[in-house]
């Protein structure tokens, strides 16, 4: 870190996570800078999706993880509860949108007000009318894109600092991938992003910082512009050439 | 027809004791994922803290409103117990298994043990309020009016819970973390407060079906909760593992089935029927009654 220079909102070190005798996460080195995108990249089963979910604690880990918050007091989030962690203002999308089927569209964002936090219901039906004209309907009936929509406005909904996002645009039409994005690029102008994205496309134009994981540790860090500048090392790192939008 | 009037309202007499048991049983399971084999027990600690209540608590009684004072401390009791067994007991343990199923069954045999050591294993008689001695005319059947007692304390349960569950945000959180819990922890709630809740509800629940119990058997034993834990756990599987409308429905069903198949076949018989019963509805709704079906 350069002198004077403030601390990175997220800095994981020599993390590890053993899940059912595989060691899935082998020390993790990691930053995660105050403002903008960061992209964590990688093959399918390279440990994305273990290392966000280590943030919040959903797998145990080893190693250190530390948040500094906009208070810029270090906590260090390693066996923290999940619903401590994210009450330090830690948004969660997880990959398969995890929303409540058996709950309306209203119900799950109701209950995703967090007491520490303002409750933004009016920005987030702003970003995604269709959720308000749908209010009353059970997400579980809602088509993949529409609970993306609520998945991400659980996030929008409160005041966070960083926002980790898996897999948004997984699974979806390429319209939707589009309205995702611009959803998720305007939070960007507000709130730290740590971005799981397959799909390029979105990567090149929301990123502004890229993490590449493999087989369990970062493999390459740096500028996201700079790699994905960069079609042999895109293609020896995630396997695909920069230019496709198509998911690695 | 009078014979059909009189089961039919004893057997749904019996489907809100095990209603009562059931849906304790049903919302711990959905949420925590426990099988609370100390349920059973809670029943036994409600029925007799009303029956030591009704003689010894100053202002409580075997009738009027000193019988409602000693069912309240029985319940209070039974609630008390269960939230300390979550606390103390569940909860260092959750995500552990096999290890709350080994918990809860000492348990159940502890506690009973202890029941029996202080107050002996020989059945106590129970008291019995006036509303609860009589009987009413209906269709010709002389309906022992305990029944409607037992009926409408299950029906103003269910109304509750289910009122509980859609206005409240504790009934939310539960309802929500019945289909994710890591997700629910994720929004930043701290679960295990509902999970406290929900056993001391399951806690309250089993130890009023166990005053009423009691008055509907006429007397208690350490043993009766668990005894009827049993078939509160075949009402939960048919019903669905998680749902309160479900274990409605399959107390209502299981309490019917019984009675009728100990009337018509041979005493006795109603008891298989409800396992039949059982294999019946998993053969062909594996999920239970009210499970999706793809």
């Amino acid at each position: 870190m350069i002198e004077g220079s403030p601390p990175p909102l997220l800095r994981m070190a020599d993390v590890h996570v053993r899940l059912s005798g595989s060691h899935i996460l082998q020390g993790v080195d990691l930053t995660v800078r105050r403002g903008g995108v960061t992209a964590l990249l990688g093959r399918n089963g390279a440990g994305k999706t273990t290392t966000v979910k280590s943030v919040l604690g959903l797998v145990p880990s080893t190693g250190t993880i530390e948040f500094t918050g906009g208070d810029g007091r270090a906590h260090t989030l390693s066996g923290r509860r999940t619903h401590d962690v994210v009450r330090l203002g830690i948004g969660y999308a997880p990959e398969d949108r995890e929303v409540f089927g058996g709950l309306t569209v209203a119900e799950n964002l109701t209950l995703a007000e967090r007491r520490d936090s303002a409750h933004h219901h009016d920005r987030v039906y702003e970003l995604f009318p269709e959720l308000k004209a749908r209010s009353r309907q059970l997400a579980g009936t809602l088509s993949g894109g529409q609970q993306q929509m609520v998945a991400i406005a659980r996030l929008l909904l409160n005041d966070n600092q960083l926002l980790l996002v898996d897999e948004p645009t997984k699974g979806l039409a390429p319209l939707l991938v589009a309205e995702v994005a611009d959803v998720l690029a305007r939070a960007a102008e507000e709130v730290t992003i740590l971005l799981v994205e397959q799909n390029l496309t979105v990567v090149r134009r929301m990123a502004t910082d890229a993490v590449v994981v493999d087989q369990g540790q970062v493999a390459w860090t740096g500028s996201a512009p700079e790699l994905l500048a960069d079609p042999d090392r895109t293609r020896e790192l995630l396997g695909v050439a920069p230019s496709g939008g198509a998911h690695a | 027809m009078s014979t059909v009037v009189l089961l039919t309202i004893t057997g749904l007499g019996l489907a809100a004791l095990y209603f009562l048991v059931a849906s304790g049983l049903s919302l711990i399971f959905g949420l925590m994922g426990v099988l609370n084999f100390a349920h059973g027990a809670f029943l036994t600690i409600g029925s007799y803290g009303t029956w030591w209540a009704a003689q010894n608590l100053p202002g409580a009684g075997a009738t009027g409103w000193g019988f409602i004072y000693a069912v309240a401390f029985g319940v209070a009791v039974g609630t008390f117990v269960a939230a300390l067994i979550e606390l103390a007991l569940i909860r260092p343990l959750y995500e552990r298994h096999i290890e709350q199923v080994l918990v809860t069954v000492g348990l159940s045999l502890a506690l009973v043990a202890l029941v029996r050591a202080i107050w002996g294993a020989d059945p106590r008689p129970f008291p019995r309020p006036e509303i609860a001695r009589g009987t009413t005319s209906i269709l010709g059947a002389n309906v022992p009016n305990d029944r409607f007692l037992l009926i409408a304390t299950a029906v103003v349960v269910l109304v509750a819970v289910l009122a509980f569950l859609r206005f409240t945000r504790f009934g939310l959180v539960i309802r929500a973390g019945v289909e994710n819990r890591s997700m629910v922890t994720a929004l930043g709630i701290d679960v295990r407060k509902a999970f406290t809740l929900v056993f001391a509800i399951g806690g309250a629940f089993a130890a009023l079906a166990g005053a009423l119990g009691g008055v509907y058997l006429g007397s208690i034993s350490p043993g009766q909760g668990t005894s009827l834990l049993i078939f509160a756990f075949i009402v939960v599987v048919i019903g669905g593992m998680s749902s309160i409308t479900g274990t409605a429905m399959a107390a209502v069903l299981v309490g019917l089935v019984q009675q009728f198949a100990n009337y018509y076949l041979a005493s006795g018989v109603g008891d298989l029927s409800v396992v039949l019963l059982l294999a019946m509805v998993l053969l062909v709704r594996p999920g239970g009654l009210t499970a999706r079906v793809a």
